[in-house]
């Protein structure tokens, strides 16, 4: 090949980069290893991370049953190596597959329009708050305290450079947003109001009438869904302007928080100042239905600096996984699925009940919920380590307000007995703080 | 049809509807275990929250899935097929042991909160890739944290606002060169900069001249790719650097051409600032159908500080953390550490290379852009003489004679088997057909690919209708893009 080039060393070939900055040593990485080595690497990383373990975790990324065929055809090659189908009569598998998504997204998000893919959860919702912007006009946005604590610095650090002024409303004592609060806080430039439903708590919200609030004002309406499989047995936020979801829980490994699949969906006359890729259908010559990208002309590679976003590598292949999950379960399946994340997470909270304090039990919720107690939850969970179990998430650092507090959240995968040996745990301390406490007391008296 | 390609034959595949189509009440593909928790009153606990139905969703069983999905796969072109030349988007093979290692258990099941104790695996792996991109690239500390190219290129350019900052002055504007992707002048938008344009020379290079000229105080950054859009190395890279560090500016590059550079040269030793990496691209992750992606941002060390966080470090007792106490930081751009599946395959992309294979890697993908040149030049017009790194851009304007444009000529490669280049971009190129083989191709599969690209000239010449119809031998044939954009239909609706 040098050869037909008419060069004499592959040297030449790099000619062009001066020679001061040409690297004349070996790069100071691993050596080459095999590929046994290279999976040996990794089943002992895989041994030093929680491998074994029965967590109780979820906050934005949830453990769920990935039904096995997910992995089979997302391996196929011809999903798995090609590339954004801009190509369309070569892409048809990749773009039938997205507007399928689309359509189930609408269906279960209760919109009228879903784009192909965002990041994840925690950008789509900051990029669905600089849709309202471009929308309403207006520039400031009101969110909601028990929307995820990391989805907010991520909106903080987008919104920073935008002149967008962010405001927080407070939740009451079901866990809520504070209504009042929340009408309060809302501006003439108020662009959207920003919640999430079910919230970081796992409270359900009441989007209707926040809804209601944020249209009286002229502002739009923005809802987070970061746990999917609620969507099963829980009304959609119908009344929302744009919804921003992670999609993670339909059939995404939690993958230590990536990739996920976050996903942007809204009503149709507000399409065009949508981020991301869309696929519709068309015909080709002989009328023939096919699916194509389209309405680019809001992406960056046509409008450049005037683009919605400037996304371009979307989710895709994590949007297929997601795709088959729903497909899988469908109609029937994901509502009976969501029962199951209800009952399970019913029964924990009320076992918990008995040994701690369960916080926000008012409103509805769906597969979390806070529990506190009088040892500090980070102690709790060394001791459930030891049976390796992964407690709750501790809230001090989001919410100090709850003093010793966590997030607990249950799932179709938790069982019942892991349940009650974890609650054992808990009241185990508990039982050892309040005779601790009446000893103190005796003394005292 | 005189013209016949060695590459591909036609042959059957299935039609297929849409899953809705399918759908009937009953069917299940689905199985829950029985419950060990009391039943519960979903409408007692919910009440008006509660959803009664769920629409259209489907209703399908498992081996109609598997079959609808199977169909559609046939219906695509893919890497595992073949060639894959897209220029820019660096379709190389996608190693399969990449994929083993991210389904192993603990790797694929790992989650973001659990206790750093027990996540030493995960964060190892994050730390060694790390040191490996600050090695290559040749900066000084990185962020794992960006999902893909284009939020990389955010997140650099908040680092450069908040490093303007702290010296007092963010400055108004980013200067991009006309070559550049749209990620560059879409993403200086988000972070509220102004874009000034940058004009290329004769040799597709950034005009030196231009640059000292418009380089002034409200100049923030230049965002430079390198080897640039046009497969040409910068080779004046240290003086613009130079011109922008004498009156404060920074140099960042866009690395999505880092796969020329790998093993040869280290942008950190050439003056770049900051840069971000396309671990889907230079580093072997599946594209998987247009994502996902991972973009990490590398930078010098003045820049450190304002890494988005957490950052990873080695805490006293020696075991890895996050550090979450970053007073200069830009903030999160996502929720949790990033896109950590490809972190798992492009570490094991750099494990199965080693230093000597990943410098080879890039020698064979200059060699092949190289050969695919000497092979094409003549038929197709070449609008730059500049050396050729990676891939080579080669113009219309030959065929452009007879009518036909870079998008036909494209179309009409399908039918030899192949999956088009890049066309019409970059910008500065009209009509351009933008080639890049990378490192895995063979000279057998090289040579049909200019052998395709050669009849496809010269049925321009002998029968243009031809390649003005293409292609004839797909699914479907040229889709009615303007109907799509005019009346969108994104979704399927029942009838009635």
């Amino acid at each position: 090949m040098l050869k037909t080039i008419g060069l004499r060393s592959v040297d030449d070939l790099f000619a062009p980069i001066p020679a001061e900055y040409r690297l004349t040593r070996d790069l100071k990485i691993p050596r080459q290893m095999a590929e046994s080595e290279i999976v040996d690497f990794f089943r002992q990383r895989s041994r030093e991370n929680g491998d074994g373990y029965t967590s109780f975790l979820g906050a934005g990324a949830y453990f769920h049953y990935r039904p096995v065929i997910i992995d089979s055809l997302i391996s196929r090659g011809e999903f798995l190596t090609a590339y954004t189908p801009y190509q369309a009569e070569i892409s048809q598998g990749t773009l039938q597959s997205i507007f399928e998504f689309q359509t189930m997204i609408c269906e279960l998000t209760g919109m009228e329009v879903a784009n192909a893919s965002m990041y994840d959860g925690s950008t789509a919702a900051a990029e669905a708050v600089m849709m309202a912007v471009r929308l309403t006009g207006r520039r400031s946005v009101v969110i909601a305290r028990s929307l995820h604590p990391e989805y907010r610095e991520v909106l903080a650090t987008y919104a920073t450079h935008q002149g967008m002024p962010l405001s927080v409303a407070g939740f009451g004592d079901d866990g809520r947003v504070n209504l009042k609060e929340l009408e309060s806080s809302i501006t003439p430039e108020t662009a959207c109001i920003l919640v999430q439903s079910p919230n970081f708590f796992g409270t359900i919200e009441d989007v209707a009438t926040i809804g209601e609030i944020a249209h009286k004002h002229g502002a739009m309406l923005v809802v987070s869904i970061a746990e999917a499989v609620s969507l099963g047995i829980i009304e959609p936020p119908r009344q929302a302007d744009v919804i921003a979801m992670e999609a993670q829980s339909f059939g995404v490994p939690l993958g230590f928080g990536g990739p996920y699949c976050g996903v942007i969906a809204t009503r149709e006359k507000y399409v065009r100042q949508m981020p991301g890729r869309l696929v519709g259908q068309t015909v080709d010559k002989q009328g023939k239905r096919g699916f194509v990208l389209t309405l680019a002309t809001r992406e960056q590679h046509i409008r450049r600096e005037k683009a919605t976003s400037n996304i371009c590598t979307n989710q895709a292949l994590v949007a297929l996984m997601v795709n088959i999950f729903m497909t899988v379960y469908g109609k029937v399946g994901l509502k009976e699925l969501a029962k199951q994340n209800l009952a399970k997470t019913a029964y924990a909270a009320g076992q918990f009940a008995k040994q701690g304090k369960v916080l926000f039990g008012a409103a509805p919720r769906f597969n979390e919920f806070v529990v506190q107690t009088s040892e500090d939850p980070s102690a709790i969970n060394s001791r459930l380590l030891g049976h390796k179990m992964v407690g709750g998430l501790p809230l001090k650092k989001f919410y100090p307000e709850f003093g010793n507090a966590a997030l607990w959240c249950c799932t179709e995968l938790t069982t019942r007995s892991a349940i009650d040996t974890a609650v054992g745990l808990v009241a185990e301390s508990e039982r050892s703080v309040r005779s601790a406490k009446e000893e103190v007391e005796e003394v005292a008296r | 049809m005189k013209h016949t390609t060695r590459k591909a034959t036609r042959h059957v595949n299935q039609n297929e509807g849409l899953i809705f189509e399918k759908s009937s009440a009953g069917k299940a593909a689905w199985k829950l275990p029985p419950l060990d928790v009391p039943e519960v009153d979903t409408s007692k606990l919910l009440g008006a929250s509660e959803r009664k139905d769920l629409g259209s969703m489907p209703e399908v069983s498992e081996i109609e899935i598997i079959r609808h999905f199977t169909r559609l796969s046939t219906w695509n072109y893919a890497i595992d097929l073949g060639m894959y030349p897209l220029g820019s988007c660096t379709m190389k093979y996608n190693p399969r042991v990449n994929e083993a290692v991210a389904r192993v258990e603990g790797i694929a099941n790992g989650h973001p909160y659990q206790p750093e104790k027990i996540s030493q695996g995960a964060l190892h792996i994050i730390k060694t890739l790390s040191e490996c991109l600050i090695e290559i690239t040749g900066m000084d500390a990185i962020t794992m944290q960006p999902a893909a190219g284009a939020h990389g290129e955010m997140t650099g350019l908040l680092m450069v606002r908040a490093h303007h900052q702290s010296k007092g002055n963010a400055r108004k504007k980013i200067l991009i060169p006309d070559s550049a992707h749209g990620t560059n002048p879409a993403t200086a938008a988000m972070v509220n900069y102004a874009v000034e344009n940058l004009k290329s020379d004769s040799r597709g290079m950034v005009d030196i001249g231009a640059l000292e000229a418009q380089m002034n105080d409200d100049i923030a950054a230049l965002m430079l790719t390198n080897p640039n859009t046009l497969g040409v190395f910068e080779q004046d890279i240290h003086n613009i650097a130079d011109i922008l560090h004498a009156k404060g500016g920074l140099l960042y590059m866009d690395g999505a051409n880092m796969n020329a550079l790998v093993g040869k040269a280290r942008p950190g030793d050439f003056g770049v600032d900051l840069m971000h990496l396309n671990l889907h691209k230079t580093f072997s992750t599946p594209h998987g159908g247009g994502g996902p992606g991972s973009g990490p941002v590398a930078v010098k060390k003045a820049l450190e500080p304002f890494l988005p966080k957490p950052v990873i470090m080695t805490k006293s007792d020696g075991t890895l953390g996050f550090d979450y106490n970053r007073p200069q930081s830009v903030g999160r751009v996502r929720a949790f550490y990033g896109n950590f599946g490809m972190f798992v395959r492009a570490l094991a992309y750099i494990q199965a290379n080693g230093p000597d294979g990943l410098r080879q890697t890039t020698e064979d993908a200059v060699l092949n852009a190289n050969y695919i040149r000497k092979g094409l030049e003549g038929t197709y017009d070449l609008p730059y003489a500049t050396p050729t790194m990676h891939e080579v851009v080669f113009s219309d304007k030959l065929q452009a004679k007879k009518g036909v444009r870079t998008m036909d000529i494209a179309k009409r490669l399908i039918d030899y088997g192949f999956h088009p280049y890049t066309t019409a971009f970059p910008l500065i190129v009209p009509g351009a057909l933008m080639i890049e083989p990378t490192e895995s191709e063979s000279k057998e599969e090289m040579d049909l690919f200019v052998e395709a690209m050669k009849s496809i000239a010269e049925e321009v010449e002998e029968d243009p209708k031809t390649v003005l119809d293409a292609p004839h031998s797909t699914r479907v044939s040229r889709l009615d893009e303007t109907a799509a954009a005019r009346k969108p239909v994104l979704r399927w609706k029942p009838a009635g």
